[in-house]
């Protein structure tokens, strides 16, 4: 039974963990909160829905194409809304990507209605079991899909010249520019890597849940961003540990029946750890120098 | 020999695996000047910040003696060294830059004063006769320093050596018994750094007060130190007079000698 | 008190009272219809939580996201002792109780808490103001999901207006006298002013405890005015809503909040003929203000009368707009 639901929390944890690594990149490389990440997993979905519905595509394929178009978008966004505030006080920035969340919700909600409307069933469920335990084939696409995606991300990171100049842009963003980083062109590569994560968690949540509205940004992104400071805000290896924590928080308190504070108890237990450590699990405690 | 006003005993603090200050221990006696000097990376101003609870030493302890009793000050955090006469300026200037100059130094008298928020909310007549008395003592401190006449700038827009001397008037207005200067001439040009020697000498005299001086400028901390600390991978390697220190051949070798 | 500030503080109050009187007559005419009041009503609640949170964001520099949580306490104290006791008296008690719990509350998580710096503050806030929620979501005294209806109402525009302009003289007054230069020396440097023996937590709490109590307040006058609460009304996106108004005014500016939270409820108004067009064009001015002025519209310098009408020229005070 608890193994049940820990395999149960691990699927929902992926999808967090997928838009956590967004968060945490782009809040690494320029201290934003970027509340319209949400929105980019919603606009994700709906991509996903086009492509499926529409053009009749393989999943796989069309997850692709939707990563591709939402990692476009969110260069665009960066470039538009984001990036003439680089030097202003940071709040500025953070009520822009307020703006810019509104917008795509309700722009999506006035062209496309705001009901929910049902994501194609492009694969067919199977359940298999394992004694007790059971899991489907959509669980699996889900968890194998997100671990295939930070193995990329990982490799990206780490091994390309692009990972690199982001990882110098994070630590120090003059000393990266004297070293001939092109900072511009790092940072729109870390929204694009963002948001197609987004993308990848939206187009997942529309097939596990069956259905997709322009609202279903708003409460996982927060989630997301919570499991992102869970972490360690700007720490990879954190916000993907951060989200299987909330995943598997969440199912748990739901399994012990408390289904109706599960928010209440994932926020009680982020605001114990932030007191324990101020900086999130993986989080390195900075001094301030005197 | 007057009494100490100051004392460490063993001081120790670790970062990791680093030993950042060394079994230390110092006093200072009152109204004396203290030089506290050493290469880059001694341990100095990483003493400063255990002295004035910025950090929190690993083992030994500082003792201040408050009128006739001696305290033990490890447990305190900053703000209560503070109001116990402990006062410091700082390497980078910490000004409160949004505020004019006269506020900075009001700031600066907050902890002393008792709190007057019901008259504040009321504006009552009380409230402008108290902010008054206060303004005008904060005044008549920037005036002993000749900053009366920019009193009203914003702090930000004041000239680099003027900054460094409000964050002198600023430590001065808790009525400190102790004030900690960590490298004051840092970035000034000789003149001012004249300017800064004769105004510290002004101080010792004029508030008798104990003063610590952590400086780099070894023709300004000659000058006006009365007794040397000399401090080296943390540790204490040397202390006595400006001249007992000068012919120290262990210093030579550690300090004076690198700098030719 | 010398003849300046009995010259400033006259001014002020010409000015309140001029607008007091632009209101009635207009009413009188008919210019303000039954809409045109809800809306004055709905600025004039903002305006009292926003000035609150002004005074923990901008004077005491700490990023809070948890406005709406304080709101909710007062809304639901309003909502719970004037249906039982719907009287002038339980309305009045009950602005007091939302006021003292919301306060005790912010006492309890603001002292571990403040401690946190920035981002990481601002998320656990965000935290414990979704805890109240879901916490009265649950509860049955406050009735769950759907709230609570019905609920007599004790509020008009005078009574928003005396508190809107009360709350601002308690901001402004405890800004400009110690206890607000201690917060903002915190603000400005902490480690600094903890050198000067400023006990830094306790300024924070200050400012964190008075802004819960002005959001309480906000909040009873809310749930009496609109005369139903639910746990809906207290998102996330209350708080955003508030936090928008003390940002596009200018953090740290008192004036510019002011100024704003009747720019947006104007705004408001206008949006209404774009129909469901309206968030989005909303979202659009939201982004387009903050590209052109990023420091909001006051910056951090205040609307002074004393300089509109007494000084000529002169004005050091620019300065301040630049660095906020």
């Amino acid at each position: 039974m608890i193994i049940q639901q820990l395999i149960n929390g691990m699927i929902l944890g992926s999808v967090y963990a997928l838009l956590a690594l967004g968060y945490t990149m782009v809040y690494g490389i320029i201290k934003l909160i970027n509340f319209a990440h949400g929105d980019i997993y919603m606009l994700g979905a709906y991509f996903g829905y086009f492509f499926l519905r529409v053009l009749h595509l393989n999943f796989f394929i069309a997850l692709i194409f939707s990563m591709a178009i939402c990692a476009v978008l969110g260069m665009l966004i960066e470039f538009i809304a984001y990036r003439p505030l680089r030097h202003s006080p940071r709040i500025a920035v953070l009520i822009s990507a307020l703006g810019v969340s509104f917008l795509l919700e309700n722009g999506m909600s006035y062209l496309f209605g705001s009901d929910k409307r049902s994501f194609p069933q492009a694969i067919k469920t199977i359940q298999y079991h394992f004694g007790s335990l059971q899991i489907s084939n959509i669980q699996i696409i889900i968890i194998t899909t997100a671990i295939i995606l930070m193995i990329l991300l990982n490799i990206i990171v780490k091994k390309t010249k692009m990972g690199r100049a982001m990882r110098a842009v994070s630590a120090d963003e003059e000393a990266a520019i004297l070293m001939g980083i092109n900072v511009n062109r790092t940072i729109s590569f870390t929204f694009a890597i963002g948001s197609a994560l987004a993308a990848a968690g939206g187009m997942l949540i529309g097939l596990y849940y069956n259905n997709i509205d322009p609202l279903m940004g708003m409460t996982p992104g927060i989630k997301a961003f919570v499991a992102a400071v869970l972490g360690g805000i700007g720490i990879i290896p954190g916000a993907a540990l951060g989200g299987w924590l909330i995943g598997i928080l969440e199912t748990m308190t739901q399994a012990v029946g408390l289904s109706n504070y599960k928010d209440a108890v994932v926020y009680a237990i982020l605001i114990i750890i932030l007191l324990l450590k101020p900086t999130g699990i993986l989080g390195k405690n900075k001094r301030e120098k005197v | 020999m007057t009494k100490a006003v100051l004392k460490t005993r063993e001081l120790s603090v670790k970062f990791g695996g680093v030993t950042a200050v060394n079994k230390v221990t110092i006093e200072a006696h009152e109204n004396e000047l203290v030089g506290l000097i050493g290469p880059n990376g001694a341990g100095k101003t990483t003493l400063f910040n255990l002295l004035t609870g910025v950090y929190k030493p690993t083992s030994g302890e500082v003792v201040i003696d408050d009128g006739d009793q001696l305290v033990n000050i490890n447990q305190l955090p900053p703000y209560k060294r503070a109001q116990l006469g402990i006062a410091r300026t700082f390497q980078n200037i910490r000004l409160f830059k949004s505020r004019t100059v006269v506020e900075n130094v009001l700031i600066a008298m907050t902890a002393k004063n008792r709190p007057y928020v019901v008259q504040a909310m009321l504006r009552t007549p009380s409230f402008y006769k108290k902010e008054a008395q206060n303004r005008e003592k904060a005044l008549s401190l920037l005036e002993i320093f000749g900053m009366t006449n920019v009193a009203d700038e914003l702090a930000n827009n004041l000239p680099y050596g003027q900054q460094r001397r409000l964050e002198i008037v600023r430590a001065l207005a808790t009525t400190p018994k102790i004030l900690f200067l960590d490298e004051p001439a840092a970035g000034m040009n000789p003149q001012e750094t004249q300017a800064l020697t004769e105004l510290i000498k002004q101080i010792q005299v004029q508030f008798k007060i104990t003063i610590v001086l952590i400086e780099h400028d070894m023709n300004l901390v000659m000058a006006v130190s009365e007794r040397l600390y000399v401090l080296e991978y943390g540790k204490v390697l040397a202390t006595g007079t400006p001249k007992e220190i000068q012919n120290n051949p262990a210093v030579i070798k550690a300090y004076l000698g690198e700098e030719g | 008190m010398d003849k300046a500030h009995i010259k400033y503080t006259l001014s002020w109050a010409t000015l309140t009272l001029m607008i007091i009187i632009l209101i009635f007559v207009m009413t009188m005419f008919g210019i303000i219809g039954p809409y045109g009041m809800t809306t004055i009503v709905l600025i004039g609640i903002n305006l009292i939580a926003a000035v609150g949170l002004n005074l923990v964001i901008g004077m005491s520099g700490q990023f809070s996201l948890g406005h709406a949580g304080f709101m909710a306490i007062g809304a639901y104290a309003t909502a719970l002792i004037v249906t039982s006791v719907p009287t002038i008296f339980g309305f009045i008690i009950s602005l007091f109780v939302g006021a003292i719990l919301s306060g005790i509350v912010a006492l309890i998580v603001g002292i571990p808490t403040l401690r946190l710096r920035g981002d990481y503050l601002a998320i656990a806030t965000l935290g414990v103001s979704e805890i109240i929620r879901i916490l009265i979501m649950n509860f049955k005294i406050t009735r769950g999901p759907a709230g609570i209806f019905a609920i007599p109402a004790f509020v008009n525009w005078q009574v928003v207006f005396g508190l809107g302009v009360l709350s601002i003289i308690i901001v402004v007054n405890l800004v400009r006298s110690p206890t607000g230069r201690a917060i903002i020396a915190v603000r400005d440097n902490e480690i600094a002013a903890e050198s000067l023996g400023i006990n830094t937590t306790k300024y924070k709490v200050i400012a964190f405890v008075l802004g819960a109590i002005l959001a309480a307040i906000a909040g009873g006058l809310r749930a009496s005015f609109i005369q139903s609460v639910s746990p809906q009304d207290f998102t996330f996106m209350q708080s955003i809503t508030i936090l928008i108004i003390v940002v596009l005014g200018g953090i740290g500016s008192i004036s510019g909040t002011v100024l704003t939270a009747v720019a947006l409820g104007i705004l408001d108004v206008v949006l209404q003929n774009f129909g469901s067009l309206r968030m989005v064009v909303y979202a659009v001015v939201l982004i387009i203000v903050m590209l052109f002025r990023p420091q909001g519209l006051l910056g951090r310098s205040e609307f002074s009368l004393k300089k509109m009408l007494f000084d000529s020229g002169g004005d050091h005070d620019k300065g301040r707009s630049k660095d906020a």
